[in-house]
Order: C-alpha cells, then sequence, then structure tokens
C-alpha cells in the first residue's frame, strides 16, 4: 500500500504540475508532492525496518534493505532539491533564461524523473528495472536542454545518444540474462524477477550470465558515469539547469549503480567466481584517476563537480567490486554521503554561478563574504566530499581504503594516487573562489539555506554517528550482496 | 543412352560459340524495346562478326607480338572457359580436372593480355584503358574469389560439377549465403563483363570507356575475335551464374536426352537473364568511375555475409 | 508449417535484416534510409510472427503488430515528416570511405559471431542461430551512431540498434515477458517524441542537422 502511494504520488504530482502549468504555486505544489513522496518513503523504511523484505503486487515489487535506503534517500535528496528549486528558478526566471512553458515542463518532468527512480528501486522485475531505468534518462535529457542555448543542446543530445547506446547495451544484458533465467525458471514474467533469479542463480548458465555482465556493465556503466564511458555526464551536468545537476549526481548515479550491483549479485552466484567484481574494480580504478586528474584541468565549476562525481562513483564501484563486508559496507555509505554531500554542492554552485552570472571559476570570488551561506556551504560540502573527517565521506573512504589494504594492495596505491590528486584539485580551485573580496560584479540574492543546512548536518551526523537502523540496514544489504 | 564426355564437351563449346552472339544480339534488342526503338536483327552480331573477318588487319607500326597474339590468346581462353563451367552437363572432362577457381585464373589471363595490348601501341586510350581495367580487376577478383568460396562451402568443393550437382539436389534455395552469394556475384559480372553501371559496352566516349579504350586500336580479324570473345565472356558469366544458383535442367550425365533436354531449358534461362540484365542497366546509370569501388566493395561484402551466413546460419 | 522450413525462412530473414543494417550504415540519401528502415521493422516483424507461430509463442504476435506499427508505420511516418518539415529529405550526406566503413561493419559481424559461439551451443530453440545477426544489427547501428554525423541518421541508427535487440529477444528466447515489451515500445515512443523536439532544436539552433557543428564542449586544456 505505501509502495503504491510512494510511486502515484510523483505521479500524480507530474501529470498535476503538467496540468496547472507555470502558476504561482507550481513550485510549493512541486515540493509539496516530493514531501509526500519521501514521507511515504519513511513509512515503507520503517515497515521493512519491523518486517524485513516486502515482497507485494503479485511479486513484482520487492523492497529489500538494500533499495529501501536508497529508496528514502532519493525522496529525500528530489525533496530539498524541489526546494531548492523554488528559489533558484525564481531567479532564472527574473534573469529572463527561461520561461512560462519551459518552467511548466521542468516541473512536470522532474516529478516523473522522480517517479522513473523510484520504480527501478521498487520494482522486482529485471526487465522493468531497467524500462525505469530508460525513462529517467528521457525524462532528464530535455530537462538538461532546457536553457536551449547551443551547448546546452549539444549537451543534452551527447546525453540522449551515449546513454541510449548504453541502456540498449544493458537490455542485450537483460535479454541474455532472460535467456538464461528462462531455462531454469520457464517463460514468462516471473523469470525475470530479482527474487526468483537470485534463489536459482547457482543453476544459471554461467557463460551466458559472464556474456551478460559484460553487456550490462557497460550497458549501466553509461550511466554511472563509469570512464571510457563517462563523456556525457560533465557536459549534462555543467549545460542544465542545477537542481537537475543536483539530482542527476546524487539520484540517478546511484540508481545506476544500483542495477548494475543487483546483477552482479546474479551473475556472481551463477559464476562463483570474482571476475564480474574484477571488471567492476577496473572500471573504477580508472574512473578514479582519470577523473581526478581531470579534475586539475577544469575552468567551469560544474563541471568541476561533474568530475568529482565520476570519480566518488568510480570509488564506490570499485567498492563493490572489491566485494567483502567491509568494502560493501564502505560503498553502501559511500553512495549515501557523496549523494547528500555532492547535491548540496550543487546547491551552493547553483547560488554561486548566479550571484556571479558566470559558471567560470576565475570570476567566482568573495563567496563567504557576498553570502555567507553559500560560502561556507561550498566550502565545508568540498572539505567532506574530499574526505576530510569529521563527515561521513570520510568514514565511508576511510572503510573501503583498510578493505583495499586488505584485500587489494596493489590497487590501495591507485586508489590513494586517485584521492589526493582530486583533494588537492578541488582544495587548489575553491579557496579562491571562497574567500578574497567581493568583487563589483557580483549580485546578492536569497539562497535556499534549508536543503544546504539539511544536507550538511546529516554528512555531519554521520561522520560522527552511524544510527543503529542504518548501519542494520546496511549489514543486511551486505549479507544480501555477499 | 550415353554419348561419349567428348562429345558433349565439343557439343558444350559449339552451342557456346553459337549461342554467344546470339545472346549479345538478344541483350541489344530487349533493350531497344525497352528503350521504345527499333531493334537490329537478333543475328546482328553474327553478320558484324562476319564483317571484321573478311576486312583486313590495320596494324600499328610498333605494334610487338603481344598486340597480335592477344586476340587469339583471348579467343582460346573464353573456348577454354566454356570447356569447364557446366552449361549443358555437368559430367565434363575438363571441369574434372579444372576448378573454379582455375576458372577465375583463366579470365584473369585473358584480362592480363587485353590490358596488355592496351598498352602495347603506346597510345594514351589504350593506357587508360588498361589502368582502368587493372583497378577494376584488382578489386574484382577478390570478390570474385569470395563468392565463389561462399558457394563451395556449401557444396563442400571447389569444382563447378559438383557445386551445381549440389546446388540442384538440395533444397537449398533459401540458404542465405547463397543469396548473398548470388547478390555479390551479379555485381561482379555486371563490373567484369563490362555493363552498366560500371562500364558502358556501347560507348565510344572517352572519359568514360574502359574496355573499348584498350582494344581501340584493333581492326579485321583481330578485333572479330575479340568482339566474338568479349560476347563469349557475357555468355560465360550467364552460364556461370545458371550453373552455380540455378542449376535446374543442367544434365546430370551424359545421357543424350538430357543433354538435348538441357539446351532449350538453358536457351530459356538465358532469356529471362537477357531481360534482368535490360532491367538492370536501362535502370541504372553509369557510375563516375571514383564510385566503383563502393559498387565493388558492397560486392565484396556481400560475398564475405555469405560465407558468414553460413557459418552464422545454417 | 515443417519446422525446418520455418527455421530456413528464419535464417533467410535473419540475413536480410543484416543486410538492410550494412545498407543502413552506408546509405548516402535520407529518402532510401527511412525505406530501408522500414523494411528492417517489416522483416523483423515477419521473422517475430513466424517465431511465435512455430514455437507456439502466442505473445509474439502482439510483439510482431507493436514492432509492425512502430517500426514500419509510426515511426518511419514521423521520421518522414520531419525531414521534410526540416526540408533535409532530399539531403545527400557526405559518407567518407565506404569501403573501411563496411570491412569494419564485416569485423563486428565476425566478433558478434564468436561472442555469440557459446550462447548458441546452450540453446535449443530453432531460432538459436540468429543470435549473432541480433548482436551484429546492434553493433552495426552503433557502428552507424559512431560514424554518421547527421542527427537524423544517428537517431536511425539508435533504431536499428532497438530492432537489433528485439531480434535477439525473439532469436534467444522467443520474446520478453510481454510486461517488458509493451515497456520498450512505450520507452520508444517517448524517445520518438524527444528526437523531435531535439530536431528543430537542432536545426533552430546550428541551422542545420549536421553533429559535426556541436563541439563546443571539449575538454580545453
Amino acid at each position: 500500500m505505501t509502495l503504491l502511494v510512494l510511486l502515484i504520488v510523483p505521479l500524480i504530482a507530474s501529470l498535476a504540475l503538467a496540468f496547472i502549468g507555470d502558476r504561482k504555486l507550481a513550485p510549493e505544489i512541486n515540493i509539496l508532492g516530493s514531501a509526500a513522496t519521501f514521507v511515504s518513503g519513511v513509512v515503507l523504511a520503517l515497515q521493512v525496518y519491523e518486517q524485513g523484505p516486502i515482497l507485494a503486487g503479485n511479486n513484482f515489487f520487492f523492497v529489500d534493505a538494500f533499495s529501501v535506503y536508497l529508496t528514502v534517500l532519493t525522496a529525500f535528496v528530489s525533496m530539498t532539491t524541489a526546494i531548492f528549486s523554488r528559489r533558484y528558478m525564481r531567479r532564472e526566471r527574473e534573469h529572463g533564461t527561461i520561461g512560462h512553458r519551459r518552467l511548466r515542463f521542468y516541473h512536470a518532468m522532474y516529478q516523473l524523473f522522480i517517479f522513473a527512480m523510484l520504480l527501478c528501486l521498487l520494482t522486482n522485475n529485471v526487465g522493468i528495472l531497467w524500462i525505469a531505468m530508460e525513462l529517467a534518462t528521457l525524462s532528464t535529457v530535455l530537462l538538461v536542454s532546457l536553457y536551449r542555448t547551443p551547448a546546452a543542446i549539444e549537451a543534452a543530445w551527447k546525453y540522449f545518444i551515449l546513454c541510449g547506446v548504453g541502456i540498449a547495451l544493458a537490455l542485450f544484458g537483460t535479454v541474455l540474462l532472460y535467456f538464461a533465467a528462462e531455462k531454469v525458471l520457464g517463460a514468462g514474467g516471473a523469470a525475470l524477477h530479482w527474487t526468483n533469479l537470485a534463489q536459482v542463480s547457482d543453476q544459471l548458465e554461467p557463460t551466458i550470465l559472464s556474456l551478460a555482465f559484460v553487456f550490462l556493465m557497460v550497458g549501466y556503466g553509461t550511466k554511472v558515469g563509469l570512464v571510457p564511458i563517462h563523456n556525457w555526464l560533465p557536459d549534462a551536468h555543467s549545460e542544465g539547469p542545477t537542481p537537475i545537476s543536483a539530482v542527476l549526481s546524487g539520484l540517478l548515479l546511484n540508481i545506476a549503480l544500483y542495477a548494475l550491483v543487483r546483477c552482479k549479485v546474479l551473475v556472481d552466484g551463477s559464476t562463483g567466481t570474482h571476475h564480474s567484481g574484477d571488471i567492476m574494480m577496473g572500471f573504477g580504478i580508472i574512473s578514479i584517476l582519470v577523473a581526478s586528474f581531470s579534475l586539475l584541468r577544469q575552468k567551469d565549476i560544474k563541471r568541476l563537480f561533474a568530475y568529482s562525481s565520476i570519480e566518488h562513483m568510480g570509488i564506490a564501484t570499485f567498492a563493490f567490486g572489491l566485494g567483502g563486508p567491509v568494502a560493501t559496507f564502505g560503498a553502501l555509505l559511500h553512495m549515501l554521503v557523496h549523494s547528500l554531500t555532492k547535491s548540496s554542492i550543487f546547491f551552493t554552485v547553483g547560488h554561486a554561478s548566479q550571484m556571479h552570472r558566470t559558471q567560470e571559476m576565475e570570476k567566482i570570488k568573495g563567496l563567504i563574504r557576498g553570502n555567507p551561506l553559500v560560502g561556507w556551504g561550498l566550502a565545508l560540502g568540498v572539505m567532506a566530499i574530499v574526505g576530510m573527517p569529521p563527515f561521513g565521506v570520510f568514514t565511508s573512504e576511510f572503510l573501503i581504503l583498510t578493505a583495499t589494504i586488505k584485500e587489494a594492495p596493489l590497487m590501495a596505491p591507485f586508489l590513494l594516487l586517485g584521492l589526493g590528486v582530486s583533494f588537492a584539485a578541488l582544495f587548489r580551485r575553491v579557496q579562491p573562489m571562497v574567500g578574497g573580496a567581493v568583487p563589483p560584479y557580483q549580485e546578492r540574492l536569497k539562497a535556499a539555506n534549508l536543503p544546504v543546512i539539511m544536507h550538511m548536518a546529516v554528512v555531519l551526523l554521520l561522520g560522527l554517528y552511524l544510527p543503529e537502523f542504518l548501519s542494520g540496514w546496511f549489514q543486511t544489504a551486505v549479507v544480501l550482496l555477499k | 543412352m550415353n554419348i561419349h564426355p567428348l562429345i558433349v564437351e565439343i557439343t558444350q563449346i559449339a552451342v557456346l560459340l553459337v549461342a554467344a552472339p546470339l545472346f549479345t544480339g538478344w541483350v541489344k534488342m530487349v533493350k531497344c524495346w525497352f528503350q521504345g526503338r527499333t531493334s537490329p536483327s537478333l543475328f546482328q552480331p553474327y553478320r558484324d562478326i562476319r564483317k571484321l573477318l573478311a576486312k583486313d588487319v590495320t596494324l600499328a607500326e610498333n605494334a610487338s607480338w603481344i598486340f597480335r597474339f592477344t586476340p587469339y590468346l583471348v579467343f582460346g581462353v573464353s573456348i577454354m572457359a566454356g570447356g569447364i563451367i557446366p552449361i549443358l552437363s555437368m559430367d565434363l572432362p575438363l571441369s574434372a580436372t579444372a576448378d573454379v577457381i582455375a576458372l577465375v585464373a583463366l579470365f584473369a589471363i585473358a584480362r592480363f593480355f587485353t590490358a596488355l595490348a592496351g598498352m602495347d601501341i603506346g597510345t594514351a586510350f589504350g593506357g587508360m584503358g588498361s589502368s582502368r581495367e587493372m583497378t577494376i580487376a584488382s578489386l574484382a577478383e577478390p570478390a570474385m574469389l569470395m563468392a565463389v568460396f561462399a558457394v563451395s562451402l556449401v557444396s563442400r568443393s571447389t569444382s563447378l560439377s559438383q557445386m551445381a550437382l549440389v546446388v540442384s539436389q538440395g533444397h537449398a534455395m533459401l540458404r542465405p549465403s547463397l543469396v548473398f552469394a548470388l547478390l555479390a556475384f551479379i555485381l561482379i559480372a555486371l563490373a567484369e563483363t563490362g555493363r552498366v553501371p560500371v562500364d558502358n559496352p556501347a560507348t565510344h566516349l572517352e572519359l568514360t570507356m574502359i574496355h573499348e579504350a584498350m582494344i581501340l586500336e584493333y581492326s579485321g580479324r583481330h578485333l572479330a575475335l575479340i568482339e566474338w570473345a568479349s560476347m563469349m565472356k557475357l555468355f560465360l558469366f550467364t552460364t556461370l551464374g545458371i550453373a552455380s544458383f540455378f542449376p535446374w535442367g543442367i544434365a546430370r550425365n551424359d545421357d543424350l536426352v538430357a543433354v538435348l533436354a538441357a539446351i532449350p531449358v538453358l536457351l530459356f534461362k538465358l532469356g529471362i537473364v537477357g531481360v534482368g540484365l535490360v532491367l538492370i542497366e536501362t535502370g541504372l546509370a553509369k557510375m563516375r568511375i571514383f564510385r566503383i569501388t563502393e559498387f565493388l566493395g558492397s560486392a565484396f561484402l556481400f560475398a564475405t555475409l555469405g560465407m558468414l551466413s553460413f557459418f552464422m546460419l545454417e | 508449417m515443417d519446422t525446418h522450413i520455418a527455421s530456413q525462412i528464419n535464417s533467410l530473414l535473419a540475413a536480410l535484416i543484416l543486410l538492410t543494417a550494412f545498407g543502413l550504415v552506408v546509405q548516402r540519401r535520407m529518402n532510401a534510409l527511412l525505406h530501408l528502415f522500414a523494411w528492417q521493422g517489416f522483416l523483423l516483424a515477419v521473422s517475430t510472427a513466424i517465431v511465435g507461430y512455430v514455437g507456439g509463442a502466442h505473445d509474439l504476435y502482439i510483439s510482431s503488430i507493436l514492432t509492425l506499427s512502430m517500426k514500419v508505420v509510426l515511426l518511419p511516418y514521423i521520421l518522414h515528416k520531419l525531414i521534410v518539415k526540416l526540408k533535409i529529405h532530399k539531403e545527400v550526406e557526405t559518407v567518407v570511405n565506404i569501403p573501411t566503413t563496411m570491412l569494419m561493419g564485416i569485423i563486428l559481424v565476425i566478433f558478434s559471431y564468436h561472442l555469440t559461439a557459446p550462447i548458441r551451443e546452450l540453446s535449443t530453440l530453432v531460432t538459436r542461430s540468429t543470435l549473432a545477426v541480433a548482436l551484429a544489427t546492434v553493433m552495426l547501428g552503433f557502428l552507424m551512431m559512431i560514424t554518421r554525423k547527421h542527427a537524423v541518421t544517428q537517431i536511425i541508427g539508435f533504431l536499428a540498434m532497438e530492432n537489433g535487440l528485439l531480434f535477439a529477444a525473439t532469436s534467444a528466447t522467443y520474446g520478453m515477458p510481454l510486461v517488458v515489451e509493451l515497456g520498450v515500445a512505450l520507452d520508444l515512443l517517448i524517445a520518438a517524441f524527444i528526437f523531435g523536439m531535439f530536431f528543430f532544436h537542432i536545426s533552430t539552433t546550428f541551422d542545420s542537422l549536421d553533429v559535426d557543428q556541436m563541439a563546443r564542449l571539449k575538454e580545453e586544456d
């Protein structure tokens, strides 16, 4: 029941927003819808906490510890982003970069996007997972090109084409998966249900599943933004509206990784080897290194943090590939804290670029004096994202690093190198932006305080103290993903 | 009643010599009908050959033996090829000794000497024609071999008789490899026999001619032999296609009735191929010479796909 | 229908689908591209229906009708309308080096054959041999998206990939579950809506649908 509410609320909100259009209350409805989603997400989480995994709707939906924490996270970040987008978009409209029709479109698509992501997390059917993933891509493509500038259209086109290709390969992988499952489970929709597949995964034909995993890895890996198929990510992040950058980085990448990990479990069960993990580790470590060195060369502030997202998704992918209780725990935590930190950073970055009417980092200066919340928010966000204690990212990276040193010591230097380089690159860039005097062209604006404060507080809290229910979920998920 | 294979062989060559000009005449006739013109007689090619044979040969001063030798060689090679291809019967003494690769080599020899003869006199047109001819050959021959291999994969033999036998026995019409090989073969045959869209046998326009440019200096009986040989080449490629892809009706052994029955069937098939050829020639415009790489590239592609689909789909 | 004959017909259809995929990769003319694409869809629909008949999988009839209406009628119609409206229906795209592209295509076909070789030994369906062709079609669509520089052509490449995927589904497993097939069709419909919008945005912003002009977003050093 809660499940249905959770899915229907964003869908209704999307339709309502498409219908209402850009009236005075549209942003508030957007917030309200997301808040309702968040509340039902929390209720669902409580149910899962009390009863364990839930199978519902004729086995069509499935929620376990792994998906429920991502569900709550998705609902939470989409709510805070909706709050942020209210002030951000108002400002954009004042600047005249965006009109009524596009705002209506923006709001409707935003809710549709959330619906697609939630469907990804809640469905039990691997085929539906793919469809929802594609829906999530499609609903954001036109949001990336919302400003209709040549660069935005180019970015969106690249996003559309690359992710289209990637997701097509993932479908091929899904077809192969079904091919293997059909032999064991018989034809029909039940053969694609993850719960059924996980039960019989040791009977699935290993040759087919290894091949399927290659396609799934490349396919979903494109959406995770793993190198070398990451080209769409920096463009889409830098040219789209900032709320979209925040949800892309904070949520969509997570969901894609979630899909990949779900498939990995099946493949590992079938092959009984660590090959899929090795592949993921390879993609992960390359992503970390390439992204961290790319960080050094960035001039555009949103591109900078887009590359940072690639790096962090690389870390999580690497950790999932590494496997083992500590690394998997670290990866789960990392997905959570990265998502919260990165979206918070994008909130401040959005305001900062609005204040200076540019995304070039060289022109952004004196943020702390100009607007303390934006300045401090950015400074603290960057401190968190590079893994400084006491923030949550430190905990997760520390866990992953210890696991690496123990399990795959040869990889540890590369991981450390990547972390070190990105640390240096981000710090070097951010310091001049937050400090210094206020430049004359800086404008004043009313920033959305609440989302930044909420996110940073949670990240700080997670660094200091991991609540018992959360660590319990992670433990269950770790067992699940073993 | 069985007849001696040698007699079949001789009959076949006689049919080749007689039917080749007839086939060319048929193609010209149908073409004229399609274009709404009054056609020359079906036997016009015979008359042309007779006229040329009666004329004196005019030789260039610096013509070497190659120039004089080539017409006889080309003519002889064509007749030999006629002994290899199962035109009427699959049981041929020559076909047992020479397979399809030897056939391709025979055509290559004829082409090589024609090209040499084109350059021998030292005129600009001859050289141009030779260079173009060799360009096409270098593209067409690999494609030809690939197409042949695709068919021989199906029949597990490169002997033409064996190939014809297997194809005529099996329910092989739907085999994708044969369909692809046929497509490739049609393209190659168009290029090899100098038809539109690769070359135009009717033109003497300096910029476009290929085959005609090489033989521009020939006259009298030399020209007669070369013209006759090129008519035979068209005929041979047609019968090669028929033998490899539509061999129904060709006698399987040297039974007199079967061999005699094969003649009307052959004429019927030739009639159809002639119409098909005219349809292609009137439907397409001649290509620019630089597009020929793409044309023959597609032939190569088809042939390769034929081979691949044998492995993938059969 | 005899299973043997059906499987032969299906092989032939597979070969023709592969042929259309190659045709798409090298075809220059917009209109001809659309026709080829529609033909590919038609062959796919016929093949799906035959597989459905032979395998007794009646879900496949729906999938076949879906393919027929989407890939043969609706999408080519939409694309045709679009390119006429954008006045590019007579456009001839410059495609460089067709023979090289063809060679690459052949290599991709061989690659797909090797990749699927272990699988076809495991399958017992009459259609198993077409799996390699299906993957090759996907790969060729991929190749088309890489080598071609026109927005419309890239989209056709994308749709051809989708065709290959559907073909893979029918040849490997007698089709995906119906709910998945329907979902894929829905996604495709949305995608069609989106690329339609895109064509207008690109052509108004860049004055042409040549994707090469979109080179603003590069990594600067």
